[in-house]
């Protein structure tokens, strides 16, 4: 195991490690913190800021170091650096019935929630949703499957401009969109992935970063059909003809009228919400039923060792294509949630920073794990709007935290969990 | 079409395609020798452009008039800043990885690419930023409407590219520090075992590419005037996909890749649609990864077990 810190002892060593980290920190830090472009001219207004990093930086190597020679420390950094641990775990059927009371107690809470809560909190959790979904969309694509898309955003785009210029120019709805748009960013995918996905891992990323700018830069500079940077309006989501605005707009009856009683402005974001529920719900049964069918046992191994797979017949470029097909139908599925919740979608929605975002979720969820995808899309999304004071941070830390799972847990923190056979045997046998 | 105007791209070209030459040592070197794309190796050079013109302002605040002493001095601040930011990445981000899963360096290389953009836009500010002017001579060949310009700078940053990619390659090839850098590429394993520093040799291949991503940082900060926390994003794929046009891991292949690169694409902008350029680098960058990925002069990966 390759260590950041030193592990043998000896003071000069260390002092000389000190100041070493100190110097680097400073030579660092002093020019882009310290010295503030002004115009053409400067300032030296952040400079103790910079020494100060640089300082706290050289002083954390030291505690760390003192730390991890002492007899309890190298012991927890072993436990806490041991990456020798087996991808999935086995688990005990036991812990079953406990897991099915927990979800049905989450469940009935956040279809409660909305009726409680405020019209803000509840976009909020729209948003948040709509991230798990792509989350696990995104999971499928690189958590199962083990290839790295960086232009999954392109398919989120696809989904969300189906929905808008389906209205504009065929006049679709909400609903005749949703699945125009799976199927359309699932036959893109196809598209793109069929030569894609014969080459190797690296490769794959950097064409996909370079497919989801492209079909950016089309959306921004192909003003006549797509409004270009102005973006197009969408159709908000409708029920059976109900409609949640205040007039009806695409031809049925508003909601109000239809029930009788007040306008209620909230309906729509709470049905919006619910809608969103039920489609993350389908999509966690249908990914947690593929886990264990053939062809996610086969997502999982291609991902371990692609050679051995091979060599044992499996068709890799189908069951890579079957990945990533999907997980970009579910991303354009997000896509039309977004852009029936916004009302409106431009491409400054979907540059890359949205798929390094997505990566994010999926990254710090754990890659693979479905509840760690879900868990980390709500943290991303309610941490910064709770934590509005450090909005300048969110981009540091989010890229921060990606380097420091990589570093710690790179096959995620929540491992993957099967129920173990030889236990459902033997309940069987007894 | 016009003589004049498609010998004004060719040049215009060349200049672009130098730079991402530069730039794309630092992927292909990387790449050749621990077989990752620096993700934030666009960012590194994005960092270079900010302290070029910290330098500049700082050195014109000590009184240095002199042009050419001035750039001299920037040029070797920069080269020296930007190379610990090298050094720094690959020890914090990428070292620990060394022996992780298959896709871990890379995420971690994008995580590292968003630390660096969002602190260097904490630090200085989201807005754009800019230097003075201090190469504006012209050359100009023709007459009336019909002629072809050349600016200093463009002589310049042209000439400076070769002679830094001559010196690299000498560097490489000739040197004992090259012998090294080319055994840890070839087999890492083998090399550690005849007693070459590998981990060493890597810390030196990031500071080398970050040292040539410097240079490009001077260079195009002069040329455009204006950059923000962003332009490290564009012109890294960019770099990249002149690194892969060429065949990565190669050396002269960067240089090629950036040439063909920055000509096709100044003759796509000026004949074509503007537009759509980036859209035209995307496209090629995709197209040969699909169909050329060993590129020109590369050799092609075949997967052992």
């Amino acid at each position: 195991m390759t260590s950041i810190l030193p592990t043998n002892l000896s003071i000069r060593h260390l002092l000389l490690e000190t100041l070493t980290a100190f110097a680097v920190a400073a030579v660092i830090f002093c020019p882009i913190v310290g010295i503030h472009l002004n115009g053409y001219d400067f300032d030296l207004g952040h400079l103790k800021l910079a020494l100060g990093l640089a300082l706290g930086i050289a002083i954390t190597r030291l505690v760390l170091a003192l730390f991890l020679n002492t007899g309890v420390g190298a012991r927890l950094a072993q436990h806490i650096m041991d990456r020798r641990q087996a991808p999935v775990a086995v688990a005990p059927t036991t812990r079953r019935l406990w897991a099915h009371v927990f979800v049905v107690l989450v469940l009935i809470g956040a279809v409660a929630f909305p009726f409680m809560a405020k019209k803000y909190f509840i976009t909020v959790l729209i948003l948040a949703l709509i991230y798990v979904l792509l989350g696990l969309g995104l999971n499928i694509v690189v958590g199962l499957a083990g290839l790295l898309d960086l232009g999954f955003v392109a398919f989120y785009a696809i989904g969300a401009y189906t929905l808008a210029l389906g209205h504009q120019y065929l006049g679709w709805g909400f609903w005749q969109s949703l699945p125009a748009a799976a199927a359309l960013a699932a036959l893109f995918g196809c598209i793109l992935g069929f030569p894609v996905l014969r080459m190797h891992g690296d490769y794959l990323a950097i064409t996909t970063l370079g497919f989801g700018e492209i079909i950016r830069l089309v959306l921004t500079n192909w003003v006549d059909f797509t409004g270009g940077p102005n973006g197009v309006s969408a159709p908000k989501p409708t029920l059976f003809g109900i409609e949640f605005t205040r007039r009806a707009r695409y031809g049925g009856t508003p909601f109000h009228e239809y029930f009788g009683g007040e306008y209620n402005s909230e309906a729509l974001y709470i049905f919006t919400y619910l809608l969103l529920l039920i489609t993350v719900c389908i999509v966690v049964y249908i990914n947690h039923r593929l886990k264990r069918m053939p062809v996610g046992r086969a997502w999982e191994a291609l991902r371990e060792d692609e050679i051995a797979c091979r060599s044992l017949g499996l068709n890799h470029v189908l069951v890579k294509l079957s990945a990533f097909t999907l997980g970009a139908g579910i991303g354009g599925v997000a896509g039309v949630f977004f852009a029936g919740y916004q009302g409106f979608v431009n491409p400054t929605s979907f540059t890359f920073f949205e798929s390094a975002l997505i990566l994010a979720v999926v990254v710090l969820g754990g890659l693979g794990s479905t509840r760690g995808v879900i868990i980390a899309a709500l943290a991303l999304t309610i941490l910064p709007e709770a934590l509005r004071q450090f909005a300048d941070f969110r981009v540091l830390a989010f890229g921060g935290a990606m380097v420091f799972m990589m570093i710690w847990r790179p096959r995620g923190i929540i491992r993957p969990v099967r129920p173990s056979f030889s236990t459902i045997e033997a309940n069987h046998a007894g | 079409m016009d003589w004049y105007i498609l010998i004004q791209q060719l040049i215009n070209g060349l200049t672009l395609g130098s730079v991402y030459g530069l730039i794309a040592v630092g992927y292909t070197m990387v790449y050749g020798i621990i077989g990752m794309i620096n993700f934030a190796h666009g960012d590194v050079y994005m960092v270079s452009a900010y302290l070029t013109a910290i330098s500049i302002a700082v050195f014109t605040f000590f009184g240095i008039s002199s042009i050419p002493f001035l750039l001299l001095c920037t040029v070797i601040i920069t080269i020296a800043i930007t190379s610990v930011y090298g050094w720094a990445i690959e020890r914090v981000a990428y070292r620990p990885l060394r022996d992780s899963t298959r896709l871990a360096p890379l995420i971690s290389a994008i995580g590292m690419s968003l630390v660096l953009q969002n602190y260097v836009q904490l630090a200085q500010g989201a807005r754009n930023q800019g230097v003075p002017t201090l190469i504006d001579q012209v050359f100009r060949i023709g007459d009336g409407d019909a002629f072809v310009q050349i600016t200093y700078l463009q002589i310049i940053i042209i000439s400076v590219s070769v002679v830094s990619m001559i010196l690299l390659t000498f560097l490489i090839h000739k040197s004992d520090l090259g012998r090294r850098c080319r055994a840890t590429q070839q087999d890492r394993i083998m090399a550690g075992i005849l007693g070459v520093n590998t981990d060493r040799i890597i810390s030196i291949t990031f500071v080398i590419g970050s040292a040539m991503a410097a240079i490009a940082g001077v260079l195009v900060t002069l040329y455009y005037g204006s950059f923000d926390f962003y332009v490290g994003f564009i012109t890294g794929i960019k770099a990249f996909t002149a690194a892969v046009l060429g065949g990565i891991g190669s050396l002269p292949g960067a240089m090629l890749g950036g040439i063909i690169l920055g000509l096709s694409e100044s003759l796509f902008s000026s004949f074509v649609n503007t537009d759509y350029k980036d859209v035209f680098a995307f496209s090629l960058l995709v197209l040969i990864l699909i169909f050329k990925p060993e590129g020109i002069l590369g050799t092609p990966e075949t997967e052992k077990v």
